[in-house]
């Protein structure tokens, strides 16, 4: 099925609808069943040169790609926030190739495109969440060798990850890592959640939506169906921890999001803000206040610059 | 331990040949439990392919290799499936290189090195692996305060040991080794020598040795084979072998080392 853009005055006319030509849709949709059909493992893809660098979310710009239907809402978050360049950027790419509607609402998207959070609104079984994977391989960094940590997921081998956690805890006392947190999903496969922080790893366990993650330039693409056990790898003795923040968030007081450190000044002055800006911007319409809100919205586009 | 006569392992007519070239060819032995088997020969003699297909690195031409499994019986290594062959090579044997880097973790600390067995085995307590890796840090005669250091700071020697410690933490029951002193000083090669009898008679251990040092043979193994071209040419207890040599070739061996 052949779509092209609508209207040519205001799209890209010589791109077919989303940029990617449809066989490529087809090969990606193939790799993403597979990686549906088997949560967690890592299926090679064919990926494509994208019109942005590798590390920009070339990976997860397929996936959406390929997923994404006329009738579709996108948003795209980068840190949690709708505003950075690389959310911008994506989603004016796919406003303008696919001419599909854009929000900055959690609740409104139909696909979500994020690179390292997961939005703080609980997602729906109507929603498709699309990561951009830098690194794909947990084993990687422990076994350069491809060849054998494909081997050891065949053979479920895992025992290397636990020694990049006991080497966490003998060299800082706890597991110090905070993001990229090796799960294993469905008792078979340990994957990388990419480079979210290990916040947002809870949230992955049992999620409504489905998951997809991209890696554009490893050209892996993986999946968690809707309802897959995610569970992240700890030792008895020091199970796995979510990060904790003693400060609220300066602009809507929330407790219970993951905050991003802004520093004010060169006087040790400091606030903390939720990454994710549709939930701080949606509490403080509620009329939620945190101590540095001083009902002057900041403006979105600030709280995201600020938190790079 | 009723198979305490049961041999251990077995080899059949092994028989490895890189095209027409032969690696080893037919050679046949057993070793039982505790036994350490020596295997010396001149550089290019097989000695090495020998160990590698015993070992089940490398699937031999020809022959078979069969292993007295904890829980299976006597099982041929090379029919095993590679989860269950992989599973035995990290649990139930061990393999101790000439150079420490190549059976060493050098980017994660000693400590780590010694429990990446255990954890690979399912040992998920942190508390329990550290004191496990501290412990044997010990046996083999390394300060518990290096625990949490990285292996690239230890001395080659000390590398050697910690290799030797972080195979031997499953409890195998055969150890593989290929030229464990080489590369080491004589006075260090002398206390790893004293430390892996020490080891070997402990925790009887059945060890298969490749050398090309006579006085290492002599002094750690049991029974010697000694190998020319690919072939067993002489296979006989150490002292007999080396006192009263049969074959030319062995007697040019050993009366090319210098007798006090």
């Amino acid at each position: 099925m052949e779509q092209t853009v609508k209207n040519p005055a205001d799209g890209a006319p010589d791109y077919n609808f989303a940029y990617l030509d449809e066989q490529t849709k087809r090969m990606i949709r193939r790799a993403l069943l597979k990686a549906v059909a088997i949560p967690g493992y890592q299926v090679p893809f064919a990926g494509r040169e994208m019109p942005m660098p590798y590390g920009w979310g070339t990976g997860g710009v397929q996936v959406t790609a390929a997923v994404i239907g006329p009738n579709d809402t996108l948003k795209v978050i980068d840190q949690g926030a709708d505003d950075t360049t690389n959310a911008v950027s994506i989603r004016q790419f796919f406003a303008k190739t696919a001419q599909v509607a854009t929000t900055e609402k959690t609740a409104e998207a139909s696909i979500i495109q994020t690179r390292h959070r997961i939005p703080e609104k609980e997602l729906r079984e109507d929603q498709v969440l699309v990561y951009q994977v830098p690194i794909p391989e947990p084993l990687r960094f422990l076994e350069p060798r491809e060849t054998e940590t494909r081997k050891m997921h065949a053979l479920e081998e895992y025992g290397l990850m636990h020694v990049k956690l006991y080497e966490d805890i003998s060299r800082h006392g706890h597991i110090a890592t905070t993001y990229a947190y090796p799960v294993m999903v469905d008792d078979r496969y340990v994957m990388d959640p990419s480079p979210t922080p290990k916040f947002d790893n809870p949230k992955m366990n049992n999620m409504a939506a489905l998951q997809l993650f991209g890696a554009g330039r490893e050209k892996r693409i993986y999946a968690l169906p809707p309802y897959t056990k995610v569970k992240s790898l700890d030792f008895e003795d020091h199970p796995f921890e979510v990060q904790t923040w003693e400060d609220e968030c300066g602009m809507c007081g929330a407790r219970d999001s993951y905050l991003d450190e802004v520093i004010l000044d060169d006087q040790g002055n400091r606030m903390f803000v939720c990454s994710d800006t549709d939930y701080c911007a949606e509490r403080q319409e509620a009329g939620h206040r945190g101590p540095q809100h001083h009902d002057q919205p900041l403006g979105t586009a600030d709280r995201g610059k600020a938190a790079e | 331990m009723t198979q305490m006569n049961e041999p251990l392992l077995r080899v059949d007519n092994l028989t490895m040949m890189y095209g027409d070239r032969v690696g080893c060819k037919d050679v046949s032995f057993e070793l039982r439990p505790g036994e350490v088997l020596g295997i010396v020969g001149e550089s290019g003699s097989g000695k090495s392919t020998l160990l590698r297909s015993i070992s089940a690195q490398q699937e031999p031409t020809k022959g078979t290799v069969e292993y007295q499994t904890r829980i299976d019986g006597v099982r041929d290594v090379y029919q095993m499936s590679e989860a269950q062959r992989r599973l035995l090579m990290r649990t139930d044997w061990a393999f101790v290189h000439q150079n420490p880097r190549d059976g060493l973790r050098m980017n994660v600390s000693a400590g780590a090195n010694i429990g990446e067995r255990l954890m690979a085995i399912g040992d998920r307590h942190y508390g329990n692996i550290r004191s496990n890796a501290d412990s044997w840090l010990g046996k083999v005669e390394i300060a518990s305060e290096r625990l949490d250091d990285l292996p690239s700071t230890f001395s080659g020697g000390m590398q050697q040991r910690l290799q030797i410690a972080r195979n031997l933490v499953t409890s195998p029951r055969l150890v593989f080794m290929d030229e464990p002193t080489g590369g080491l000083d004589v006075s260090v090669q002398a206390r790893l020598l004293d430390l892996l009898r020490g080891l070997v008679h402990d925790l009887n251990l059945a060890v298969i040795i490749v050398t090309h040092d006579l006085a290492v043979a002599r002094l750690l193994s049991h029974r010697l084979m000694v190998m020319q071209q690919g072939k067993v040419i002489e296979h006989g207890l150490t002292d007999q072998v080396l006192d009263d040599p049969q074959h030319p070739y062995t007697q040019l061996l050993v009366s090319s080392i210098l007798q006090n």
